[in-house]
């Protein structure tokens, strides 16, 4: 009885939700959606993170690294191949799969810090990559490559509002966007969910117990790192720009703290962590230019004593308490609580 | 004289799994003490739980001084040292590092350099070896360096664990002497930890009986031996 | 051939600050199992609190002495605050506590001395030593400073009673806890040390790249290289491979690849290491019980 109450009460919010996300750009000024524009880009590459990190034990202190290898496709397609910016997204989705897989064989036989190193290394050198003079004709060198933001392809006004491309941009990206989140849900919520989870806390007997270990880890770097190109893509079309000093060590570390922050192993973390990286510095530097990167690392800091579960965990915690007289498994339930994580996500052997 | 050490109501557990159940037992001054048991019983516990190297409750008193709650490190500076079960050598550092080791706490640095030659002079074979990596030496020979590491501190009271443990008897019967005469000549108490029942038995003045973390039998050494019923039902022999 | 042995000798100079940074990572991987990715940003804002004395006067050395104080208080008190409530905590937590750490420092030092590219002046001037065509006197004097460095530390692990201990606590905290050893705060002493060792390498190494708050994230790569090739739990090898990683750098940097694509030579030796030989050229091999 309670579940149908449940069930119903649950369609209702998801419309009123739906309805809200698709008038929300007009309600708005134009700078504003471009800001929700990054925080969902943010969301699908702090997901990709996640996947890689929360669930699968695999510690990446570089993806930034796929973000900007999705935005200089992305880029370089559109400046130099004429190609549509929509078209962009599964090359680049399919080009970060393959470095990503790449990189799962020598992670292979890298366990946690070594991972964390070698990641943390990439991250350093992608920006004097990018750099390279030999390939400055198609990375446009220091410079960087200045993209044209795609024109909507239809007259529309709503609230006083037109259309704009950063209006058009936010449904583009909202469905792309919804659309990931899906994947990642069908893909976790199940066996392959449940393997990635046992690789991250008992690897050792994850492979006795038949999953095959280099090819589950590499696919997972790779599906994670595609993801995370995807946002790439998305993000130099959104700010019509790419460079290489946008794509430092620091961003890797954003996407880091976007996990952490939102939570570990949890799906709709990812858009909380988004949140939190998008506003934070926003509101931090009234303060000081420096401010936001210091309240990142006291969030960190704070968070692995306090809340290693993060928002996602909370909010998961707090649900469940309301949610206590229905089924504990019903469908509407996120993977965190499908999937059989121990108590702590970051725990087990890494 | 007072008991040197008075254990009263002694539990012990790894994370949920409790080891130890309500334990009574108690170590006169100057005695040998052996605790028996079959594999699991909960003797290697006992003697961790005393150090303080797991989680305990209940009490300890160490010369009368509670000692559940201190560190590892208070309660050997309160003058216990434990010889761990696998020796715990630092295998590494050469075998004269080891015994400086097992000294860090005291301050007296002559006495230190005379307990090191008086180390030396009932365990020959470690001076021979005194600048080797100690992981290069034999189980007989780390377990008197073990044994030699945890005298170096001067302890009020030894605990041995399993000393008898993958040596040959030869070697074992050796040690098992040495420990007498230390216990003896130097008025060391010991706590004994023992699979070999009948090799404990024969050291100590008194002994314990644990069964799956409860004390079973207790009573002097001599009395248990004797006892056949005892001795057939728990210790097998 | 006078620029081929002048990129030799520069490597070298360079390579000894690799080597220390190198050296400090080791100090803390040894006894806490950890890679401290602090360990740059540590360094440069040591390396600023100097700058600030110096600033307010107090001559180059009695600054220089008191910044590797200061900094081994600080690396020990961070040890014995942030990190030993996470001692036990696994890997990722503390990977992500490093990273809160480093972005703090990187922050702070921003906020506090400003992002301005700032000189820092070497101990030796030219003229101060034999300098030649292959070597300026700050190399030589780079080089003589990391060695003593490196005999100091040795002699600390291997003459002295603490430094006895700090070994024994990093092979076996267990036993070491059974002959009354803290082992905490050996672990304390470690980072205090490695914060000192790191202290140096910035000093060394601002008169050459001036300082700013960005000033190390290059070197701790060559760091990581250097500590990684000379087997991450080794301190002799850290050393070597921090004079290797120097040498390599500047020959292929020179002629290989030109000076652009330096920090992926780290890269590059990075991921090989790693993939190739895990435990480096000296380190011992690593078992992990099922």
């Amino acid at each position: 009885m309670n579940s149908t109450i449940d069930r119903k009460w649950m369609w209702i919010g998801g419309l009123v939700l739906l309805v809200v996300l698709l008038v929300l750009p007009f309600l708005v000024k134009n700078f504003r959606v471009f800001q929700f524009n990054m925080v969902m880009i943010y969301a699908i590459a702090v997901l990709g993170l996640n996947i890689l990190t929360g669930y699968n034990g695999q510690i990446s202190l570089g993806h930034g690294a796929f973000y900007a290898i999705g935005a200089y496709v992305a880029a370089i397609l559109m400046t130099h191949g004429g190609w549509p910016y929509w078209a962009t997204l599964p090359l680049a989705a399919l080009v970060c799969f393959g470095f990503g897989y790449l990189m799962g064989f020598p992670a292979l036989r890298l366990g946690g810090h070594y991972l964390a190193l070698a990641t943390f290394a990439l991250a350093l050198a992608v920006p004097q990559l990018l750099k390279y003079k030999a390939i400055e004709s198609w990375t446009g060198g220091v410079m960087g490559l200045v993209l044209n933001k795609p024109e909507p392809p239809i007259e529309f006004s709503m609230f006083g509002q037109p259309l704009s491309q950063d209006r058009w941009l936010y449904y583009v990206i909202l469905s792309v966007m919804l659309l990931m989140f899906l994947i990642a849900w069908r893909l976790l919520r199940g066996r392959v969910g449940r393997a990635l989870v046992a690789i991250r806390d008992h690897p050792i007997a994850a492979a006795a117990m038949g999953i095959n270990l280099p090819v589950f880890k590499s696919l997972t770097f790779g599906v994670s790192a595609a993801f995370t190109g995807v946002a790439g893509a998305l993000g130099a079309v959104a700010v019509a720009f790419v460079s290489p000093d946008s794509f430092t060590v620091f961003l890797s570390i954003t996407f880091l703290v976007g996990v952490v922050v939102g939570g570990l192993a949890s799906i709709h973390g990812a858009i909380f962590g988004a949140i939190f990286i998008q506003y934070v510095p926003h509101v931090a530097e009234e303060v000081s230019k420096s401010a936001p990167w210091a309240i990142y690392g006291i969030f960190l800091i704070v968070l692995m004593y306090v809340m290693p579960t993060g928002a996602a965990g909370l909010i998961d915690r707090v649900i469940g308490r309301f949610r206590r007289p229905a089924s504990v498994n019903s469908s509407g339930q996120s993977a965190t609580a499908a999937a059989p994580v121990s108590s702590h996500p970051a725990g087990g052997k890494l | 004289m007072p008991d040197l050490l008075e254990v009263k109501g002694l539990t012990a557990a790894y994370g949920a799994t409790q080891v130890l159940f309500d334990v009574d037992f108690t170590l006169a001054q100057g005695q040998i003490t052996a605790i028996l048991g079959a594999n699991g019983a909960g003797k290697t516990t006992t003697l961790r739980a005393i150090c303080q190297a797991v989680k305990t409750g209940g009490s300890v008193l160490f010369d009368g001084q509670q000692i559940v709650g201190k560190s590892t490190e208070a309660v050997v500076r309160l003058g216990v040292a434990q010889v761990p079960d696998g020796r715990g050598t630092f295998t590494a550092l050469s075998v004269e590092d080891n015994l400086k080791l097992g000294a860090y706490v005291r301050r007296d640095r002559a006495e230190v350099a005379r307990d090191i030659d008086r180390a030396y002079e009932r365990f020959p074979r470690l001076k021979e070896r005194r600048n080797q990596q100690a992981g290069t030496l034999s189980g007989g020979e780390q377990q008197m360096l073990a044994i030699s590491r945890a005298l170096m501190l001067r302890p009020r009271l030894l605990l041995l664990d399993e000393p008898s443990f993958g040596l040959a008897p030869l070697i074992v019967a050796e040690i098992f002497r040495i420990m007498r005469r230390i216990n003896e000549e130097e008025k060391v108490s010991m706590l004994l930890v023992e699979q070999n029942a009948s090799l404990a038995l024969d050291l100590a003045h008194h002994a314990y009986l644990l069964e799956t973390g409860r004390i079973a039998i207790s009573g002097p050494s001599a009395q248990i031996k004797n006892d056949e019923n005892v001795r057939r039902v728990y210790l097998g022999y | 051939m006078e620029a081929f042995l002048h990129q030799i000798f520069s490597g070298l100079a360079n390579g000894g600050i690799y080597a220390s940074v190198a050296l400090a990572l080791v100090m803390i991987y040894q006894s806490t199992h950890h890679i401290n990715f602090a360990q740059g940003e540590m360094a440069m804002f040591s390396t600023f609190i100097a700058w600030w004395m110096m600033q307010a006067g107090m001559p180059y050395w009695v600054a220089f002495f008191l910044t590797i104080a200061i900094s081994f208080a600080g690396g020990l008190i961070i040890q014995r605050t942030i990190l030993k409530p996470v001692e036990k905590a696994p890997v990722l937590t503390n990977v992500i506590v490093f990273i809160g750490l480093l972005v703090i420092f990187n922050s702070v030092a921003g906020w506090v001395f400003d992002h301005t590219i700032k000189p820092f002046p070497t101990p030796f001037p030219k003229g101060s030593f034999i300098e030649s065509r292959y070597f300026s006197a700050h190399e030589v004097g780079t080089v003589l400073v990391m060695l003593c460095v490196l005999a100091v530390l040795f002699s600390f692990l291997r003459f002295t009673p603490i430094g006895l201990a700090m070994r024994a606590a990093a092979q076996n905290p267990e036993s070491a806890r059974l002959v009354g050893i803290r082992v905490s705060w050996m672990l304390g002493i470690g980072w205090g040390l490695a914060a000192a060792i790191g202290a140096v390498a910035g000093m060394m190494v601002a008169p050459i790249v001036f300082l700013d708050p960005n000033m190390m994230s290059g070197i701790l790569l060559y760091g990581f290289a250097a500590a990684l090739l000379g087997g991450i739990d080794n301190p002799w090898g850290a050393v070597i491979g921090g004079f290797i990683v120097g040498v390599l750098e500047n020959l292929l940097g020179a002629y290989v690849i030109g000076t652009e694509l330096k920090l992926s030579v780290a890269l590059v030796l990075i991921v090989t290491t790693l993939t190739l030989k895990p435990n480096g050229l000296f380190g011992k091999a690593v078992v992990t019980r099922v």
